[in-house]
């Protein structure tokens, strides 16, 4: 069956059952699962400490065919499901359904894992490196589920993701699972995606190389989530889990795209006092951020909040007074993590405040604007952050969907030629975040606007930005590069993608190699 | 961008294509595709043909385009006999040390435009500055030829040549730059001051082209397209400067009305040079439009 954006979904699949097709950014409804909440109980004096995972694992009652989980805070520093699900493999379990966060190139070893029987499927909201190639190369027995950083929170309020034992990789704990994320030699500042784990999963262990003594305060996950505490030598290679620095990019040509997404976010008229802001860690993101906090600081502009991965750049905006607060669903770098811990301002937030869709208010529908990224962007606006232009998987849903449907303006900034290729397709490979949630698309050779936002058109018309038709600059960079060959969609499906609401927007089908 | 209101000269190494597809995107009034330093001896052949094909193919916006050829006494025949077909605006001769540098030059192009269509118009030219020999001529080399539209200051070799310590402020190069500016106001050329080679130094390149605006110039070359901003905003008139313009230029319509060689502004008297300086900056008032209006 098509979808509302004209996708072909299966009726169902192996493993995920029976699809819902995505049906509109805002039309589908919550739906509940039937699902009993965890049995739990803690007598005083119990020891919940074990001091290796062989131990708990002889504790824990798993059994195959469970779901287990992780949070990618640690990303490609990551060592914890790498080293649960060998020790997993170790007592025997087989048929696991797997539920990461976000997957790095340091998480290779599932391979082998899944060929072996050991995890039947992955539900993740990225994919990189080797684990992503092989879902291309239809490893997994099922598609791998691609679910936005709000979806997840959602599908595990609603029942719809029931998970038996969750692995919180804790950079610090004590013994009695008071849990942070910005001390120890693992930091990686906020613990946001492990919140609804620790909310609803049937078991909560920690996972720490940080034992830390009787209380450690304020916690980001409070003891009383907490069923086991496992000590570990290591959590990760800390070179792989925050960068030192974020730093703005030099490229003349993305500091060009960074200069109009500014003036984009200038002429909209949204930059005034209380504005609230969410932009990425990479290439042009953060050079626009640097542009807007001049603008801000020439007009005397006080923010009301900066939102989402936070990065140095937005610490410094929160301390030269630019924002009031800063909400921190994840840290990107090494400053981030350490205003995490001293300034009263800086918040740690859970996804499900960030995101969830069918909450009672996340915070994404807060935001003025949001800049992010594409590796594809269609004549309707579909943006595609999933695949490469060869149809490989290679990307992240993560928060692109959620705060492009909840921000009152949505930039998306992109190079118009990438390693050659038009980035303005006909149709993008794979749609990731529906085109009526998207309202400009930046590139260094002008600027679209979707047309159903005349309004802003002519905003920045006004303001002698460069704006042209999409199609304009789809032929403009098919006159440099020539048109993009068509990438066969034939193979079978290998991956689900799945928006915020759990309706399914797009499919992503196997490559041969 | 018309002759005499070009006010910023951006390089791009003629041998790296992704540069070449962009450098019509920051907004520098001319485009300059370099086939000298930026390549290697073994790579001329390759860079030929990438500036060839990016002259014929990619949307350089209104900014003029320019090539940087070799030297006389290296390929710059060669490159010539490449490039004519593909018409850029302008060449840029580097190591100009004498006006029959120029003429030769002039000559090349002649005879290799007499082969191409009639219609077209004659390929600009731009002397490069660069050698102590080039400054001891360079009123010479400035009333050479009238296809000559530019002298362009190159200040490493120049300081490397004389025994100079290159600095920042530029002491070293003062003279150089005074008489380039003298000798292209002398015969009506424009005149580019030479890089800033700092391209992390926002604050030094601001200062360097307000000393260079101050002194003369008309322009600057930049070795980095994130200095084209900077440099396009100090050559930009102000709003101040445009009031003035008007007014000089209204007060000369008037004395013309009133049969009155003589115009004065506020007592003073305005003059010929005075009364060009004004139309220049109205000229580039009118090109560039309200604001400015680089790189949109």
């Amino acid at each position: 069956m098509k979808n509302a954006i004209g996708r072909e979904i299966p009726g169902e699949t192996k493993g995920q059952g029976k699809l819902r097709p995505f049906l509109g950014a805002f039309q589908g409804a919550p739906e509940t699962f039937p699902r009993l909440p965890p049995k739990k109980r803690s007598p005083p004096g119990g020891n919940k400490v074990f001091s290796s995972l062989g131990d708990l694992f002889g504790d824990l009652e798993l059994k195959s065919g469970a779901t287990v989980s992780f949070h990618h805070h640690l990303r490609d520093g990551d060592a914890v499901a790498n080293m649960v699900l060998a020790a997993a493999d170790k007592f025997g379990l087989r048929d696991l359904n797997v539920s990461l966060t976000g997957t790095f190139a340091v998480h290779a070893p599932m391979i082998e894992l899944v060929k072996k029987g050991v995890v039947a499927s992955l539900r993740t909201s990225s994919l990189y490196g080797p684990v992503a190639g092989a879902v291309s190369r239809g490893v997994f027995p099922t598609p791998v589920l691609i679910h936005t950083h709000g979806g997840r929170p959602r599908a595990m309020k609603n029942g719809e993701l029931s998970v038996d034992v969750a692995f919180v990789a804790a950079p610090a704990a004590d013994r009695r699972g008071n849990i942070v994320g910005h001390l120890g030699k693992s930091a990686c500042g906020s613990l946001g995606y492990a919140w609804s784990d620790a909310d609803h999963a049937g078991t909560v262990v920690a996972v720490t190389d940080n034992l830390v003594p009787f209380p450690l305060f304020p916690p980001s996950i409070p003891q009383n989530k907490v069923d086991r505490v496992v000590a570990v030598e290591s959590l990760g290679d800390p070179r792989g889990i925050v960068s030192g620095t974020t730093r703005i990019t030099k490229d003349p040509v993305a500091l060009k795209i960074a200069a109009s997404a500014a003036e984009v976010i200038s002429a909209s008229g949204l930059l005034k006092e209380g504005f609230s802001f969410q932009t990425g860690a990479g290439g042009a993101s953060l050079a626009a951020a640097r542009y807007v906090a001049q603008m801000m600081e020439k007009d005397k502009i006080r923010g009301g909040f900066a939102l989402g991965g936070i990065t140095a750049h937005m610490v410094g905006m929160l301390e030269r007074g630019l924002f009031q607060c800063l909400y921190d669903v994840q840290s990107f770098d090494l400053e981030s993590v350490r205003s995490l811990g001293r300034n009263q301002n800086h918040l740690e937030i859970g996804a499900d405040l960030y995101a969830n869709p069918h909450s009672s208010g996340c915070l994404v529908d807060d935001l003025d604007a949001v800049i992010l990224g594409a590796t594809e962007i269609d004549l309707d606006f579909n943006v595609n952050v999933v695949t490469g232009s060869d149809g490989v998987i290679m990307g992240a849903a993560g928060g692109h969907p959620d705060t492009a449907a909840g921000a009152k303006l949505t930039i998306v900034v992109a190079n118009l030629l990438r390693s050659r290729q038009p980035i303005v397709v006909d149709r993008v490979i794979t749609a990731t975040t529906p085109g009526e949630t998207v309202d400009v698309l930046v590139t260094e050779r002008g600027v679209a606007v979707n047309p159903k936002n005349q309004e802003l058109k002519e905003r920045l018309v006004k303001a002698r930005l460069d704006v042209k038709e999409i199609d304009e600059l789809k032929s403009l960079a098919e006159k440099i590069a020539g048109a993009p060959e068509k990438v066969d969609r034939d193979g079978p499906v290998v991956a689900l993608v799945e928006y915020r609401d759990g309706t399914i927007i797009d499919v992503v089908r196997g490559v041969s190699g | 961008m018309t002759a005499r209101t070009r006010r910023s000269l951006l390089y791009v190494p003629g041998n790296n294509p992704g540069m070449l597809q962009t450098g019509g995107l920051f907004g520098a009034d001319v485009v300059v595709l370099d086939l000298e330093d930026s390549v290697a001896p073994s790579e001329k052949d390759a860079a030929r043909d990438l500036v060839c094909g990016a002259l014929r193919r990619v949307d350089f916006g209104r900014a003029a385009t320019c090539v940087r050829l070799n030297s006389l006494d290296t390929f710059a025949a060669a490159d010539l006999k490449s490039l004519v077909p593909a018409r850029p605006d302008l060449v840029l001769l580097p190591k100009t040390g004498c006006p029959g540098d120029v003429l030769e030059l002039v000559g090349i192009l002649e005879r290799l435009e007499s082969l191409e269509k009639k219609d077209r118009k004659p390929i600009g030219v731009m002397a490069l500055i660069e050698s102590p020999r080039g400054l001891a001529e360079i009123n010479a080399i400035a009333a050479s030829h009238p296809r000559l539209e530019a002298l362009v200051l190159g200040a490493e070799d120049y300081a490397a040549m004389v025994g100079a310590l290159r600095t920042k402020e530029g002491g070293e190069i003062a003279l150089a730059r005074s008489q380039l500016v003298n000798a292209a106001a002398a015969y009506g050329l424009e005149s580019f001051d030479a890089v800033f080679t700092d391209a992390a130094d926002d604050e030094g390149l601001a200062a360097d082209t307000i000393l260079a605006r101050n002194l003369g110039f008309t322009g600057k070359s930049a070795v980095n397209p994130r200095q084209v901003k900077v440099i396009n905003d100090l050559f930009s008139p102000s709003g101040e400067d445009v009031d003035w313009a008007g007014r000089v230029v209204r007060a000369l319509r008037q004395a013309e009305k009133e049969g009155s060689g003589v115009a004065s502004i506020g007592g003073k008297m305005v003059d010929a040079p005075v009364a060009r300086r004004a139309e220049r900056i109205l000229r580039l008032a009118e090109k560039l439009g309200p604001g400015g209006g680089d790189g949109r």
